[in-house]
C-alpha cells in the first residue's frame, strides 16, 4: 500500500466518530461518483426539454431543439468516464458489456447507454440533420464536404418527400426517446435505490427523484447555454422562448421539490432504526452541501426567483439576469444533490453507530481535478459538435 | 462403499476416454451426475459462540497471516468488536485494529452493565446481495455456499462493498479487487478448517457442515438458541451466534 494512501485512511480514523466496522474507513465511491450521475442527468433532462418541442409541439422551444439533442450527446459521450476511471481494473470493464451478470443493476449499464446513445440519440440527430448534412456535402469545401458525406451515410435524397419522412422519424424516435429517458435517469437512481443494506440510499422514491432533478438541470443547462451562446453569435435571445423554458424549469423544479419533500417526510416520520445516525450525519457531515446548498441555494432561492418572475413584470433585461443567476444556482444545487445521495450513503456505518469522513484529494485518478475536467470537457465535445453541426443551420426548422 | 468406489473408478476411466473422443466426453457427464447424487453437496457455514470468546483476537492476525490480508488496519475477513453497555443503557463498541489491538476505556467499572465480544466475518450468505450486484459475476456463491471473489474477474467496482450490509468486504489496496473471508476454501478443501477456527483458543468459532448430522456445527444449533446478524434483510446469513445480544449490528 502506498504512503500517502496509509497516511490519508489513517486520518480518516482520527476523524471517526462513534462506532464504524474496521472496513468501512475508506469511501469507495468518490466525486467521480457524484459526477456521473450528473452527468447522465443532464443529458436526459436535456433531452426531455428537446422533445418538448417534437411530442408535444411546444413551438417557442424551437430554437433551443437543437442545441439541447447536442447537448445530450456531448454529455452523453462523456458519461461512462467517470465509471470507467473509477474502476479498480478498467481494462476488464468490457466484460460489463460481453459477460453481465443480469441481476446486477449496474450491469445493466452497457445496454441502457448503448441504446440511449445508439437508437435514440444518434439516430434522432441523424435524421434532424440529414437533409442539412446532404446540403453541406454539397456546399462546403473539401475536407468537410467529405465528412458531412459520410456522416449522412451518401444519402441524396433532399426531395420533400424525403424530409416528410425524416420528420416523422424524428417524431417517432422522440416518443421513444422519452421513455427511454426515463430509464436511462431512472435506472441510475435504481444502481443506489436497490441497495437494501444502506437506509439513505434504499428507497423507491429515489429513481424518482433522480429523474425530476434530472429534468431540472437539463433544462437549467439548455437555458444557460442558450443564454451564453445567442449573444456571442450576435443575435438576440428570443424571450419568448426563454420565458417558456423558465416555466418548464419552474414546473419541474416544483415537482422535484415535493418530492424531496415527500422523502424527507416519510423519513422522518417512519423514523426507523437508522434516523438518529442519518440525522447526526446530516447535522455533522452534510449541513453545508445539503441544506445550504441543495435546499436552500440550489432550490428554494431559484424557486423563488421563477415564481417571481412569473407573477412579476420585470422587464426583459432584468429577467434575462434572473434567469441566468437561477440556471447557475440550479447546477449547483443539483451537484450537491448528487454529492449529497452518493457520499452521504458511505458516511455513515452500516452499524448505525457511527460516522467517517471523506476526504476528496485534490490529483490522482479519483481527485477533484480529475473530476473538473470530467465536468468540462462535454463543454468542448458540444462546442465541436456546434462548429459541425450548427444548430441554426439553414434547415427551415432551425430559427 | 463399494458403489462409491465402483463410481469413482468410473468417472475415472470416463475421463481417460474423455479426453479421446466425443464418446467419452458423453459418457464423462452421465458418470458425473451420478457421482453428484450419491455424494452429497456439503453446506459449510459457522457458528459463533459469544459467551466463550474472550476477545483475544488471536483469529484476526491468525486470517491475516493465512491469507495475506494487507497488514494496515483498515482491512480485514474478519474483526472482533467488544461491546460495552453502560448501566444508563449506552453502548460503546470497540473493534481497535480489528480487535487484535490494545483494549482501552475510558469507562468506570461502576458504570458497565455487561460486556461482551462478538467476532465478525462475512456470513455467506444464502442470498448474498454483493452476488446480487457484481455487474460481471465475480463474486458468486460455490454449491458449497461458499460465497466468494474471482480474483480475475472482478473489476473493481466496489459495488458489492456498497452493497453487504455487514462490512465483511473491502478493496484490496494492492490487487484492487474486492476482498473478503472465504472460509479459507483452500483449506477446507484439502479437509482443513478455517485458520480462526483452528487458532481460537476457547473453541468460541465452530465450523462444520450444514448437511451432515455429525457435524459440531449442527450439534451445537441443537444444542443453543441461535441468532444471525440482521435477519429483516432477508440475506439468510450462515454465521450462526449463540447468545447474541439485541445491540449487535
Ligand atoms: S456477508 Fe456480505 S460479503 Fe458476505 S455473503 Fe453476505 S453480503 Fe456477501
Ligand atoms: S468489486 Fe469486483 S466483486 Fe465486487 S461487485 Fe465489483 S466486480 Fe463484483
Amino acid at each position: 500500500m502506498n504512503i500517502a494512501a496509509h497516511e490519508g485512511l489513517l486520518k480518516i480514523l482520527g476523524q471517526v466518530s462513534g462506532y464504524i466496522y474496521p472496513n468501512e474507513i475508506e469511501v469507495h465511491w468518490s466525486i467521480l461518483i457524484v459526477v456521473y450521475p450528473y452527468l447522465t442527468g443532464l443529458v436526459a433532462g436535456a433531452f426531455i426539454l428537446a422533445s418538448l418541442v417534437k411530442v408535444f409541439n411546444v413551438t417557442a422551444l424551437k430554437p433551443t431543439y437543437r442545441l439541447a439533442l447536442l447537448t445530450a450527446l456531448a454529455f452523453l459521450l462523456i458519461a461512462p468516464l467517470p465509471l470507467l476511471l473509477h474502476l479498480g481494473h478498467p481494462l476488464r470493464s468490457w466484460q460489463i458489456f460481453f459477460t453481465p451478470n443480469l441481476s446486477s443493476a449496474m450491469a445493466m449499464f452497457g445496454f441502457v447507454y448503448a441504446w440511449y446513445l445508439m437508437v435514440v440519440l444518434l439516430l434522432e440527430i441523424w435524421f434532424d440533420y440529414r437533409a442539412d448534412m446532404v446540403n453541406w456535402g454539397q456546399t462546403a469545401k473539401f475536407p468537410l464536404n467529405w465528412l458531412y458525406k459520410i456522416l449522412s451515410l451518401f444519402s441524396k435524397d433532399v426531395s420533400p418527400r424525403a424530409k416528410v419522412f425524416d420528420k416523422r422519424m424524428v417524431k417517432y424516435i422522440t416518443i421513444l426517446g422519452i421513455p427511454s429517458a426515463f430509464i436511462l435517469h431512472g435506472y441510475v437512481g435504481f444502481i443506489f435505490g436497490s441497495i437494501k443494506a444502506n437506509p439513505w440510499w434504499s428507497s423507491v422514491l429515489i429513481p424518482i427523484v433522480f429523474l425530476f432533478s434530472a429534468i431540472v438541470s437539463g433544462i437549467a443547462l439548455v437555458m444557460l447555454l442558450y443564454m451564453i451562446i445567442t449573444p456571442s453569435r450576435g443575435k438576440p435571445i428570443d424571450m419568448k422562448c426563454l420565458d417558456k423554458i423558465a416555466s418548464f424549469l419552474l414546473y419541474a423544479a416544483i415537482v422535484d421539490f415535493s418530492l424531496e419533500i415527500l422523502d424527507f417526510t416519510h423519513r422522518l416520520y417512519e423514523s426507523e432504526e437508522s434516523i438518529k445516525i442519518i440525522t447526526d450525519m446530516v447535522v455533522n457531515k452534510l449541513f453545508i452541501s445539503l441544506v445550504v446548498l441543495q435546499v436552500l441555494i440550489g432550490m428554494v432561492i431559484p424557486l423563488g426567483i421563477l415564481i417571481l418572475t412569473k407573477a412579476a413584470k420585470f422587464n426583459q433585461e432584468l429577467r434575462k439576469l434572473l434567469y441566468f443567476v437561477t440556471a447557475i444556482l440550479i447546477q449547483i444545487g443539483i451537484f450537491s444533490t448528487r454529492w449529497n445521495v452518493v457520499l452521504g450513503g458511505q458516511m455513515f456505518s452500516k452499524s448505525l453507530r457511527g460516522l467517517t469522513s471523506y476526504n476528496m484529494e485534490m490529483m490522482g485518478r479519483e481527485g477533484f481535478l480529475m473530476a473538473l475536467v470530467l465536468l468540462i470537457a462535454p463543454f468542448f465535445i458540444l462546442a465541436i459538435l456546434i462548429k459541425l453541426l450548427p444548430p441554426w443551420g439553414k434547415n427551415p426548422d432551425g430559427e | 462403499m463399494k458403489r462409491i468406489n465402483f463410481i469413482k473408478l468410473l468417472s475415472k476411466s470416463a475421463i481417460v476416454i474423455a479426453t479421446g473422443n466425443l464418446f467419452g466426453t458423453v459418457l464423462h457427464a452421465a458418470t458425473k451426475s451420478v457421482s453428484v447424487t450419491i455424494s452429497h453437496v456439503k453446506r459449510y457455514a459457522l457458528g459463533i459462540q459469544i459467551e466463550k470468546c474472550i476477545g483475544c483476537g488471536n483469529c484476526v492476525l491468525a486470517c491475516k497471516t493465512e491469507n495475506d490480508v494487507p497488514k494496515e488496519p483498515f482491512y480485514f475477513r474478519t474483526w472482533v468488536e467488544r461491546y460495552l453497555i453502560k448501566k444508563n443503557d449506552d453502548v460503546v463498541v470497540q473493534s481497535i485494529e480489528g480487535g487484535a489491538g490494545k483494549l482501552s476505556t475510558e469507562m468506570e467499572e461502576k458504570d458497565i452493565l455487561r460486556s461482551f465480544f462478538v467476532p465478525k466475518l462475512c456470513n455467506h450468505c444464502e442470498k448474498p446481495p454483493c452476488a446480487q450486484v457484481c455487474p460481471v459475476g465475480a463474486t458468486f456463491k460455490t454449491e458449497e455456499g461458499i460465497v466468494l471473489v474471482d480474483e480475475k474477474r472482478c473489476i473493481g467496482c466496489s459495488y458489492c462493498i456498497q452493497a453487504c450490509p455487514y462490512g465483511a468486504r473491502y478493496m484490496h489496496p494492492e490487487k484492487h479487487i474486492a476482498d473478503k473471508c472465504t472460509l479459507c476454501f483452500h483449506r477446507i478443501k484439502s479437509g482443513g478448517i478455517p485458520a480462526c477456527v483452528e487458532i481460537c483458543p476457547t473453541q468460541a468459532r465452530v465450523f462444520g457442515d450444514l448437511e451432515s448430522k455429525a457435524s459440531p456445527l449442527i450439534r451445537l444449533k441443537r444444542m443453543k438458541k441461535i441468532h444471525v446478524l440482521k435477519p429483516e434483510l432477508n440475506t439468510e446469513p450462515k454465521v450462526f451466534y449463540t447468545d447474541l445480544d439485541g445491540e449487535v449490528k
